[in-house]
């Protein structure tokens, strides 16, 4: 079950130029009536200050799960945390008092979360809404509070936001509203910013306007960035580096361009064939076969193996560490690993 | 709240925003092997919830009680003999006799009364809950379903209704009747409570009436009557469930209290809360008279109480 | 209005809007035969003409008054082939939902025509409409909510054969049902199960399976894999390509996903805020654009190729789509368009082949409605 990557040998928690948020062999299970669903089973990943860190994963591949793990926000029960650490800055947040990881909750680390109208009180201006951050955290009058508000709301290139600043979400757009709830993850300019697909719910042209602001912002502040994604096209501009996730494990890391032009692991490869190209028209679409497992159930070995075209015998009783992936002479391809037994065969043909 | 509950089954997101952990398994994998719908869904929780246990093995000994008293004294709840039994205090070791819980103020077997008594605190309860959930199941229905001008008047005609303090309006009526047997309470009691059940009704249809299914049945051409039976009361019966079967202790206890005013049943009937009416006269010298049709009365509420809350907890997928 | 003239034929072999000829049915029984009457290949099947839908904006509570409307659709025409797939892309708002309600006669008109084998179906009623509604069918976007919770699979399908009783005797539904579970991929033993116990791309089968059941000649399509996962989206496509040609469908296939509708449709119109600025086969609208709002809206989409997406133009449209409830005045588009000049805030530019194009043999040749409609390549690397 242990699946070591480069970042389980690094020196102690002590250490200095340690990322800033790493993640190490975490597993969450959720009881529910058809048995325990392992939704995470052994993540790594760090994230360090300034870098952007893209989590790709269809629905039910633990990425969402991840990040609320570490947000602490887990239903707990049903769910649980069996097994894993989470060090921000150093320190286990596993291990800390519920005080300790508010602290850091919403004040170091922030999420944006896709449903940006569901994520407001309908009922509070997004000027007090805002201001409240200043107000509880920091201490601040009202008046100053409302100042701030009006130069965040500036911050993320809302138009008019002194006029607007005492408006309520529901006279916002879907894009002006996750404008407002990006103002509000920087609100305290945190050191880790989680955003759980964040543009997923909006339109195409809006879209880009919005990854745009988050990765100027993310640039100018020095922050870390966990983009959670299903679409590899939103999120290729700003990632740096990328995992993929599927069925609670990462089962590819690469470098994000170097994803697209060669992927090492079957799963990658068929999810980035079965997206239809919008400069040519196919014939008929890639498509990965079967379904995704049901994690109260999922296959022995490699979890994609019943869906897999390479898979063989060995697939199907070990589980696949997330292997290096070189270069076909043996040359260090930097950041790039793949959980799969025939990776070669995968990346090199 | 009854919005709420419509969401039913259906409250798992599309498959690419799934965020919450109920959402991450219910869509994957292939299905489970066996049919399973709400009904069996619910009945599975049920079964595992020590508060449904308690109060359906309670609420199923109240039920026989009720039908058939005869089964557990063979005394009458009518036979009085004052000269021997005024106020007898309780012979606790005598179970199930005559004398095992002492004697009225007018030599009647209180065990006996209080077997009997069931039948009116049941039928009353049972009765009153068929009849508002018929009525508001209907008004609320048409209200919600057809909306407009038929909805503008129906739930005037609700909130009116709702103005009508319940206890005090079921006063006025049971006082103009001078028989007042049981179907005469239980249609005074269903007369004033069928609004809560309306309202819940046509929140509910109202909510269910946009989805896509009952969409996509109007576009293959379905008539009114099989969109309102097939697809639409099927989804709204659970939240009028969960509302009937709580309110059914409210019944209970609002017959007691009308029976202890005087304006329940007749004095001839035999119910628990003419029996506490009468047991408060002889409170300082024999206050088991008062005190044990009270406990039946109490047990009784809170069992459907129990009941209710537990088919709610079984019924409503937000609380899973 | 005024594209309802016959457009040159050498330049596009399937114009837009071709003239309705209309079935003047007296009785009943000639409505119905029109409706079941066979049409060929290639030739319209379904003629929108001038559609719009308004929902009026009352306000006060006892004596309600109009105080505007939200124009969701505001005078679209076009053409759909037999057998062929018509994309319809826009972005939220733009009324593109509103249209396959339309169509599916679940809204009323607020004005315009819908010519299905030449009969107005908005004003057909009784045994006609029936058979209309047989015909042209619908397979919705979210497979969680469109399917019957307290159903079973086989009563979701078996009740288009208890509406429609003619299409398959009671003895055989049970059978048809499994038959058709089969035809969409899924196990025919499944007929017993409930919706929850399927995922979202086998729900998503069974709403297509009850799509088919009745055999019908068109397929609305409301965005219907915007809610599944990436490699189930393409299962489903795959699928809806396979039945189109087993089952000889025409598609109206409504979605956002620009690359999705540009797989799977023969030709393609782009709505915005109620109208449609620009429709022609998949070629012209993808590697030819002339509106403006087409070249931002392709050059918006997020590519995942590296390569591809290096050498492309990003247009970055500022500013959100006006309300429906109170468009700009003029082109629609105007106020977020880089090319907007007086011209377009005074006069409703009407989609049409551009003068300057029609005499050149070029896929730029396709109806679009802005005033300075120009050439411009977007998805294709410079």
């Amino acid at each position: 079950m242990t699946i070591i990557d480069e970042t389980a040998e690094s020196p102690g928690p002590q250490e200095t130029g340690r990322p800033l948020l790493e993640v190490r062999d975490l597993h969450v299970e959720f009881s529910t009536r058809d048995g325990v669903a392992k939704a995470v089973n052994g993540v790594n990943y760090s994230v360090a200050a300034g870098e952007t860190l893209a989590v790709l994963g269809e629905s039910g591949s633990g990425k969402s799960v991840t990040a609320q793990a570490i947000m602490g926000i887990l239903d707990m029960p049903p769910g649980r945390i069996p097994k894993g650490e989470i060090f921000f800055r150093g320190q286990d947040m596993l291990k800390m008092s519920g005080e300790e990881r508010r602290k850091i909750r919403g004040n170091r680390i922030a999420m944006i979360f896709q449903d940006a109208l569901s994520s407001l009180n309908p009922v509070l201006s997004v000027g007090y809404q805002l201001g409240e951050m200043f107000r509880v955290h920091q201490g601040m009058s009202k008046k100053d509070a409302k100042a701030k508000s009006i130069e965040l709301m500036d911050r993320v290139k809302i138009p008019a936001a002194a006029a607007r600043v005492n408006d309520y979400p529901h006279q916002f757009s879907g894009g002006m509203r996750q404008r407002i709830m990006i103002a509000m993850a920087l609100a305290l300019e945190p050191d880790l910013i989680i955003a759980d697909e964040p543009t997923t719910a909006l339109d195409v042209t809006v879209q880009a306007q919005v990854m745009d602001l988050l990765a100027e912002l993310q640039r100018e502040y020095h922050m870390g960035l966990i983009l959670i994604t299903h679409d590899l096209g939103v999120v290729a501009d700003v990632a740096d580096k990328i995992a993929v996730m599927y069925a609670g494990r990462i089962v590819e890391t690469a470098p994000v361009h170097e994803l697209y032009k060669r992927p090492a692991h079957p799963y990658t490869k068929g999810l980035l064939d079965s997206i239809p190209r919008l400069d040519q028209k196919g014939q008929e679409l890639y498509a990965i076969k079967g379904l995704p497992p049901n994690l109260t159930r999922i296959p022995s070995g490699c979890a994609f193996n019943p869906r897999c075209p390479q898979a063989q015998d060995v697939c199907r009783t070990d589980i696949p560490l997330l292997f290096p992936v070189t270069e076909r002479d043996g040359g260090e391809l930097v950041g790039r690993g793949s959980a799969c037994h025939f990776w070669k065969e995968t990346i090199h043909g | 709240m009854p919005d709420k509950t419509i969401a039913a089954k259906v409250d798992a997101l599309p498959g690419d925003t799934a965020s919450t952990a109920g959402v991450v398994v219910t869509d994957s994998g292939p299905a489970p092997e066996k049919a399973r719908s709400l009904w069996s869904d619910a009945w599975h929780d049920l079964r595992r919830n020590p508060l449904f246990l308690v109060s359906a093995v309670l609420i199923v000994f109240l039920l026989v009680m009720a039908i058939w008293p005869g089964l557990f004294t063979g005394t009458s709840p009518t036979h009085a003999d004052l000269a021997k039994h005024y106020l007898g205090k309780p012979n606790w070791g005598h179970v199930f006799a005559g004398d095992w819980l002492g004697y009225d103020v007018q030599g009647r077997s209180i065990y006996a009364r209080v077997v009997y008594g069931a039948r009116a605190s049941i039928t009353v309860g049972v009765g009153v809950t068929v009849a508002v959930t018929v009525i508001g199941t209907i008004i609320g229905m048409v209200a919600g379903y057809f909306g407009g001008w038929t909805d503008t008047l129906l739930s005037r005609v609700t909130d009116i209704f709702l103005g009508i303090p319940f206890l005090l309006g079921a006063l006025v009526i049971l006082n103009s009747f001078d028989d007042r047997t049981v179907w005469v309470v239980i249609m005074a009691l269903a007369f004033l409570g069928w609004t809560q059940i309306a309202r819940v009704a046509r929140g509910a249809v109202i909510t269910i009436k946009q989805s896509d299914y009952v969409v996509a049945a109007k576009a293959l051409g379905a008539s009114t009557s099989r969109i309102m039976f097939r697809h639409i009361l099927p989804n709204a019966v659970a939240p009028i469930i969960v509302v009937a079967t709580i309110a059914l202790g409210g019944y209970i206890a609002a017959e007691a209290t009308l029976s202890f005013l005087g304006v329940g049943l007749g004095d001839s009937a035999v119910s628990w809360g003419g029996d506490v009416a009468r047991g408060r006269e002889q409170l300082r010298i024999a206050p088991h008279t008062l005190i044990i049709p009270s406990v039946m009365v109490s047990i009784t509420v809170l069992s459907f109480l129990m009941f209710g809350d537990a088919v709610r907890n079984a019924l409503d997928p937000k609380l899973r | 209005m005024a594209e309802l003239k016959k457009t040159d034929e050498s330049m596009d072999a399937t114009p837009n809007v071709t003239e309705v000829q209309t079935v003047d049915a007296a009785t009943e029984e000639e409505a119905v035969a029109a409706v079941e009457a066979p049409v060929d290949r290639g030739e319209p099947i379904l003629q929108v003409r001038n559609l719009v839908k308004h929902f009026p904006l009352t306000s006060g509570i006892l004596f309600k008054r109009q105080v505007g409307a939200v124009k969701a659709v505001d005078g679209i025409s076009f053409d759909l082939y037999q057998g062929e797939t018509l994309g319809i892309v826009g972005e939220s708002g733009c009324g593109k939902s509103t249209v396959a309600k339309l169509l599916m006669l679940l809204e009323k008109a607020t004005a315009g025509e819908v010519f299905y084998k030449g009969q107005d179906i908005t004003k057909l009623s009784g045994r006609a409409l029936k058979a209309v509604r047989r015909n042209i069918q619908m397979v919705f976007q979210d497979p969680y909510t469109s399917l019957n919770p307290r159903m079973t699979v086989g009563d979701i399908i078996g009740e288009t054969f208890e509406i429609h009783p003619e299409v398959a005797p009671k003895g055989d539904r049970r059978r048809k049902v499994q038959e058709l579970l089969d035809v969409v991929g899924l196990n025919p033993e499944y007929i017993n199960r409930y919706p929850h116990q399927f995922s979202g791309g086998q729900r998503q089968r069974i709403g297509i399976a009850r799509g088919l059941a009745l055999n019908p000649e068109i397929i609305i399509c409301d965005e219907p894999v915007s809610a599944l996962d990436v490699s189930v989206q393409a299962q489903v496509i795959n699928l809806m390509g396979k039945l189109q040609d087993e089952f000889n469908l025409s598609y109206l296939f409504i979605a956002h996903d620009l690359s999705i509708v540009r797989h799977i449709s023969d030709r393609v119109g782009v709505m915005y805020l109620g109208k449609m600025a620009e429709i022609g086969t998949d070629t012209q609208i993808y590697d030819h654009p002339t509106h403006p709002y087409t070249q931002a809206l392709l050059s918006a989409v997020p590519v995942p190729d590296p390569d591809s997406r290096d050498g492309r133009e990003r247009i970055i449209l500022t500013g959100d789509v006006p309300s429906p409830a109170n468009p700009p005045s003029g082109c629609r588009f105007r106020t977020r368009c880089w090319k907007a000049q007086d011209k377009c805030a005074q006069e409703v530019p009407l989609l049409a082949v551009p003068e300057r194009f029609k005499a050149a043999n070029t896929p730029a040749a396709h109806e679009t409605a802005c005033h300075f409609a120009e050439e411009k390549n977007v998805v294709h690397a410079a």
